[in-house]
């Protein structure tokens, strides 16, 4: 789960970890009362949405224009820039940070990330102008591949962090944390060395990274990112962005951090199907699936490929497919209007088919689907799984293997143009 | 043989709600030995003839459990694990999926040192056919034979053991090591097992997006591996930035693509199967040469 900026500063602060002064405002009035309230001579509205990119990104008044400038501006690196304003102002007085807002809020942000739609914005964050000596990075993740939490800082701020990895790897400093012991003063130390700090500033600094640990450890975050992490004039350390996601397995165990979650922010399709323990993510072609089993969902979006065709969607109905989940899965998936045809492909493994037959039979029934149907079965009681769809008097392509039914499922999508 | 489990192996289950109580019956139907349960606070009593321990210690000391099988939900499920680990048992297989991964981290360093093997978690668990299973696959769609099968996902496992059956080829022991971030036993430790196992000839390695695993493995494959290996990389469509149903298949940062993987296993000197369809006659095509 990802949260806000200013949400995740928000709980950043809590933990002593020094970040702007500011506020967030969901209307151009109330963003002149902060900058007005601030009294700094330089503010900065920023607008609000699950993505990055948004200072480089566009402000854009409707989905048309959000497709053109992305397919011109920002679909790949190397494109020429747009002349739009971004996302991200620095305004003089109150009645610009209105102006600003006003011209941002309620309009679509469109960034590298957001992908062709953009983003509609609706909340802003209005906070003080700071004075920027250096602009460095810092994150903290889980590293894979030794099961431990690492710390990765690098004086390269504000910078794509990965190119910076791969094109100057001297230029990162990474610490990985003993579970045991937890983020040790030395490692914070070696840390800030690496990003040039100098005394007397070295303990604050070390201070900085721990408070930084200790939230990801604290709130199970499965990333923490500051970038750019500010050396303001002064010589301290602000967090001047701040991207934080949740590791969703532990959201259990914080409610505080359940309640930051922005629906407008997830696909209402993804959401809805959360809701029926099914995992949906929506793609852009035009054959639905629907599959029990994460990897073998995945492969079926690989086989209709490769038949030259293109998954829909992504659908794991999970391995104890009942009538009510496949009915909700049939309900998410023909909502999609691009879907031109539907590829079930169960395994039935512990589920025994003739059970899953009936499901999708009577949640066919039920939603009254309109799109060719492709099946495949495999698995316990397979035969009179078969025989249950057979008689059932469904128009449903039955399929005799994988390949068979992506095939199938190919063609009935050509076919349904 | 095979690997890691036998028909000799003593199964203990930690976790016995409705879940464990449907798989215990199926692994023991399938010939398995499931000599214990584990609810605390229960000790004493028995389930459908299997005696029900307070702690897996006692598992361990009255039923000579060595194999632990962990259905526990996942608050408890990284505790449930640590107990199997400090009574002495020497392989621990955790089905559980939605472990936090701050719990994983802190089972990998209570693992470290200790001779306990972990198996998972979020995973369908192992079998070898024929002798036992441990975990929650069909038993009934594998064959006794010699091919190593070792696969992050649950249902496509099915899917590739069921193409290698159908075309004859029957699985020494098949392995699924789950598709979290953090798993306690990876595709190189299973490799170097059926490398050195003299009843495996050849192995199936199923991976997925999200990761490295899968080059590394194959880094250890080409220095290492003196029998022939088929792969499949689920995920060569998946989109970046979004966690497809396993908590770590995700690309990030660019990384962790089929595309990449695929091409570190090709660079290795293995057969890659271009579609899902065709993991069975992949495998049989590398054991041909």
């Amino acid at each position: 789960m990802n949260v806000h900026e200013y949400q995740g500063k928000a709980l950043l602060a809590r933990y002593g970890v020094r970040v702007p002064r500011g506020e967030v405002a969901t209307t151009p009035e109330k963003a002149g009362e902060i900058a007005r309230d601030l009294g700094t001579a330089v503010c900065v509205v920023k607008a609000q949405i699950h993505a990055g990119g948004r200072g480089a990104g566009a402000v854009v008044d409707n989905a048309a224009e959000a497709g053109e400038v992305f397919h011109a501006n920002l679909a790949r690196e190397g494109l020429p820039k747009h002349t739009r304003k971004g996302g991200v102002r620095v305004v003089k007085s109150p009645a610009e940070a209105v102006e600003a807002a006003r011209s941002i809020l309620g309009k679509l942000l469109v960034t590298r990330q957001t992908g062709a739609s953009g983003r509609e914005v609706r909340r802003i964050l209005v906070e003080e102008g700071c004075d920027i000596g250096r602009e460095l990075y810092l994150s903290v993740l889980l590293d894979r591949s030794c099961g431990r939490v690492a710390i990765m800082a690098s004086p390269a701020g504000g910078m794509d962090i990965e190119k910076v990895a791969a094109e100057t790897p001297e230029k990162i400093f990474r610490e990985t944390v003993d579970p045991a012991v937890g983020f040790r003063p030395f490692q914070a130390r070696r840390l800030a060395f690496g990003l040039g700090c100098k005394e007397p500033k070295l303990d604050a600094w070390a201070k900085f990274f721990q408070a930084i640990y200790t939230a990801y450890v604290e709130l199970d975050c499965s990333l923490l990112e500051i970038n750019p992490l500010v050396e303001t004039k002064d010589g301290d350390l602000l967090a001047l962005d701040a991207k934080v996601s949740f590791d969703d397995n532990a959201l259990y165990r914080h409610a505080d951090v359940r309640e930051l979650r922005d629906e407008h922010e997830e696909d209402p399709k993804e959401r809805q199907a959360a809701k029926f323990d099914l995992s949906y993510i929506a793609l852009s072609g035009n054959i639905g699936c629907m599959v029990n089993g994460a990897g073998l969902a995945m492969a079926t979006m690989d086989i209709i490929h490769h038949h030259g065709g293109e998954p829909a969607n992504f659908c794991d109905v999970g391995g104890g497919a009942t009538t009510e989940k496949v009915a909700e899965a049939f309900k998410i998936i023909l909502a999609d209007a691009s879907v031109k045809a539907v590829l079930i492909n169960i395994f039935g493994g512990i589920m025994q088919c003739d059970v899953l037959a009936q499901g999708v039979v009577e949640a066919s029934k039920q939603v009254g689907v309109k799109v060719p149907l492709v099946i495949r079965l495999e698995g316990t009681n397979v035969e009179e799984g078969r025989r249950i769809i057979g008689a059932s008097g469904l128009n449903i392509i039955t399929a005799a293997d994988m390949a068979d039914g992506a095939r199938k499922a190919v063609e009935a999508a050509r076919a349904a143009g | 043989m095979s690997i890691l489990l036998s028909s000799k192996s003593r199964v203990v289950t930690q976790g016995l709600g409705s879940v464990g109580k449907f798989h215990l019956k199926g692994c023991r139907d399938y010939g398995t030995q499931m000599v214990a349960a584990v609810r605390p606070g229960k000790g004493g009593t028995s389930w459908e003839g299997v005696p029900i321990y307070d702690t897996v210690s006692d598992a361990v000391k009255h039923a000579g459990a060595d194999v632990s099988v962990i259905y526990v939900p996942p608050p408890g499920a990284a505790d449930a694990i640590m107990e199997a680990s400090e009574a002495g048992i020497a392989l621990i297989v955790c089905i559980t999926e939605g472990i936090p991964a701050a719990d994983m981290v802190k089972v990998q360093r209570y693992l470290e040192g200790r001779p306990s093997r972990l198996i998972g978690p979020n995973c369908p668990g192992i079998i070898t056919p024929g002798q036992a299973k441990v975990g929650i696959m069909p038993g009934y769609i594998h064959k006794a034979g010699r091919v190593g099968v070792i696969s992050k996902s649950g249902t496509l496992t099915y899917e590739c053991v069921h193409q290698l059956t159908q075309l004859g080829v029957g699985q020494s022991s098949c392995i699924g090591i789950g598709g979290d971030p953090i798993i306690g036993t990876g595709f190189i430790d299973l490799l170097r097992l059926f490398n050195d196992d003299p009843d495996t000839d050849a192995v199936c390695m199923l991976g997925e997006i999200g990761g490295a695993a899968e080059i590394d493995a194959a880094a250890w494959i080409k220095a290492n591996m003196k029998k022939p290996v088929a792969a499949f990389i689920a995920g060569k469509t998946a989109p970046a930035g979004k966690r497809m149903g396993h908590a770590g298949a995700i690309i990030s940062g660019g990384k962790g693509t089929a595309a990449e993987k695929i091409a570190a296993l090709e660079a290795a000197g293995l057969k890659v199967a271009p579609s899902p369809a065709d993991i069975g006659s992949t495998l049989v095509a590398a054991m041909k040469g």
